[in-house]
């Protein structure tokens, strides 16, 4: 008998799309360098231009404002690193910007650069949240000045799926002259994003997190925005990011992008859904537990959980065992023994940091997994709880 | 190479974590001649030992345990309330952290401190087992040395950091802030870096 396998991390990565892979493996017989002027770079050139068509018309951006990169990361680490660029050939105008503003709970490549950012002499200022992941808006309008270089706010959070108000924060941002970039990795291809409403200066999309391929992703410059290069010595993206392009991940980044345009609405419906389902039956199955993030502004398929007494470590690989993947929302499993810097964040104790459990659904999630999970998950606590000193003993 | 079945754990580990040996079920009616409790649950372990002991011969005849804490923290108290059945008070007493991660083939290097807790655990349920039977003299006290006199950090909280991952003398800076006012002490906790990362990780 084949061991069930039911895969409930899609906001760590998803599995490709059938129709991307198809494309893809298309896409790998244009050889060509996109660069050359011959019939080979040609065709692998146009390939890409579509792509980038693809990418900028599902946020409203013109085409010539999409760059194609690495990933979700690098384009973060550009938008940042931009700042401090020493060089006097630069032409990037923010020079006179001795600060940057960002938040709390940013995925670590925003956190990282920032730190790096004040090695280098800037200030950062880091926007505290509520409860329920949504950022301090009295604390940005105090902070950001005519000083401030760039405010990087991520759309949608990774482990607790809250959604922030852009909109308000872009205006206070703007209000002071600061350029605005937004980490929409989560974002891009689960709600509906439009940098024109947005307003956004800079904005980072990621192609794995929306059944494409690992290893691509993309950043929206504004046109007539100032900017400067993280990776120099090519003309490609305009000079915008040297390398030969990745034909082959560009097309799969189009392609998933395309199919989100298609898919994306009604499966955002399916999944809220499925997510009312798994809430109550968490709720009703298993006693002192706590649910996390934002109720209503919060990405359809994410579900934040915390388990009293029950440690997430314990819980993910004993869920494992059952075929059953998740991720905790601490670090833990991946080597930091630290509870998660965003549950932190949010107010949450150390203590039920460490016994929560993050629940990403996707395309591909059905109701008849989420009954086994349901089925599944009260034993598994159960047996973890059994064992517990700090169950046994909260409860005595 | 790795393949889809390896954990980060050997098998020995997960075969405990899967199956863990005697978990203390029934905290009420299990009378335990010691108990120890150590860790904390802010920290992400915490780990309780109980042994019943055989009086007349000074052996360890039974001990169950409950853990919070990973997979490892789970599998090293399981794995160790196994080692000590039969083994004389004294024996217990002095396992170390190293027989416990080598009886479960190693152990991840930022999971050692799991080990560690068991083994804190279980000599804190002998010191309270020597302390309820009238034999408080035997309790080998465990005295912290303040090596950073300015922000009072003692060998005791050097080894925690190195257990935790801290490999130089800047990595245990940043847990402790020890040395960050006159300074005078970073040879010494240099040198006892050194000795701990010996201690623990050498093979």
């Amino acid at each position: 008998m084949t061991k069930r396998l039911v895969y409930l991390d899609h906001n760590a990565t998803t599995p490709i799309h059938p129709e991307v892979k198809r494309a893809m493996s298309e896409a790998m017989d244009l050889f060509g360098n996109p660069s050359s002027l011959h019939e080979f770079g040609r065709k692998a050139k146009s390939l890409i231009e579509k792509a980038r068509e693809t990418v900028a018309e599902f946020i409203s951006a013109d085409s010539e404002e999409i760059i194609f990169v690495g990933s979700g990361s690098e384009a973060n680490n550009t938008v940042l690193s931009m700042l401090a660029c020493p060089s006097s050939r630069c032409m990037c105008t923010h020079k006179r910007a001795v600060g940057i503003i960002t938040t709390t709970i940013e995925h670590p490549c925003v956190l990282e650069a920032a730190k790096c950012l004040e090695d280098r002499g800037f200030s950062v200022d880091y926007l505290k949240v509520d409860q329920t992941g949504k950022v301090d808006l009295d604390q940005l309008k105090k902070t950001v000045t005519e000083k401030t270089g760039i405010v990087s706010v991520m759309m949608a959070n990774n482990e607790i799926g809250t959604i922030q108000d852009m909109k308000t924060i872009e205006k206070i941002i703007h209000e002071q002259g600061a350029m605005f970039h937004t980490d929409a990795v989560q974002a891009v291809g689960k709600i509906p994003v439009n940098v024109r409403e947005l307003n956004a200066d800079f904005l980072t999309i990621s192609a794995h997190k929306v059944y494409g391929p690992k290893g691509v992703g993309a950043l929206y410059i504004k046109n007539g925005i100032s900017f400067c290069p993280m990776i120099r010595g090519g003309h490609q993206e305009r000079g915008r990011r040297a390398g030969t392009e990745n034909t082959i991940g560009i097309v799969g980044l189009g392609k998933a992008i395309e199919l989100r345009k298609i898919e994306m609405t009604d499966e955002e419906k399916r999944l809220l859904g499925l997510k009312a389902i798994l809430r109550k039956g968490l709720e009703e199955k298993i006693p002192d537990i706590h649910f996390n993030g934002h109720p209503t502004d919060c990405l359809a398929g994410t579900l934040s959980v915390s388990f009293e007494g029950a440690e997430g470590e314990a819980i993910l690989l004993y869920l494992d065992l059952e075929g059953i993947a998740v991720s905790t929302g601490s670090a833990c499993a991946s080597g930091s023994l630290d509870p998660s810097h965003v549950l932190l964040a949010t107010g949450m104790s150390a203590e039920r940091a460490h016994g929560t459990i993050r629940l990403s659904m996707g395309r591909q999630t059905t109701e008849e997994e989420i009954r086994y999970v349901l089925d599944v998950f009260p034993k598994v606590i159960q047996k973890v709880r059994d064992m517990s000193t700090a169950y046994s003993r909260r409860k005595s | 190479m790795s393949s889809p079945n390896d954990w980060v754990y050997t098998e020995k580990v997960k075969e405990h974590f899967m199956q863990p040996k005697n978990i203390l079920m029934d905290e009420e009616n299990y009378k335990a001649d010691g108990k120890g409790v150590v860790g904390n649950i802010k920290c992400g372990d915490q780990m309780m030992m109980a042994i019943k002991v055989d009086q007349a011969k000074g052996i360890i005849a039974d001990c169950k345990w409950k853990t919070y804490g990973c997979a490892s923290a789970i599998a090293s108290t399981s794995v160790l309330s196994e080692m000590v059945k039969g083994m004389t008070l004294e024996q217990a007493y002095h396992l170390s952290p190293k027989d416990v991660a080598k009886e479960l083939g190693n152990l991840p290097e930022h999971k050692i401190h799991c080990s560690v807790l068991g083994d804190k655990a279980l000599r804190a349920a002998i010191n309270d087992y020597y302390v309820w039977h009238g034999m408080a003299d035997k309790v080998q006290k465990e005295a912290a040395r303040i090596v950073c006199q300015c922000m009072n950090i003692t060998d005791h909280e050097i080894e925690d950091a190195v257990l935790e991952g801290a490999r130089t003398f800047y990595e245990l800076q940043e847990r402790t802030k020890i040395g960050t006012v006159c300074g005078q002490c970073k040879d010494e906790a240099t040198h006892m870096v050194e000795t701990f990362i010996k201690k623990h990780f050498e093979k």
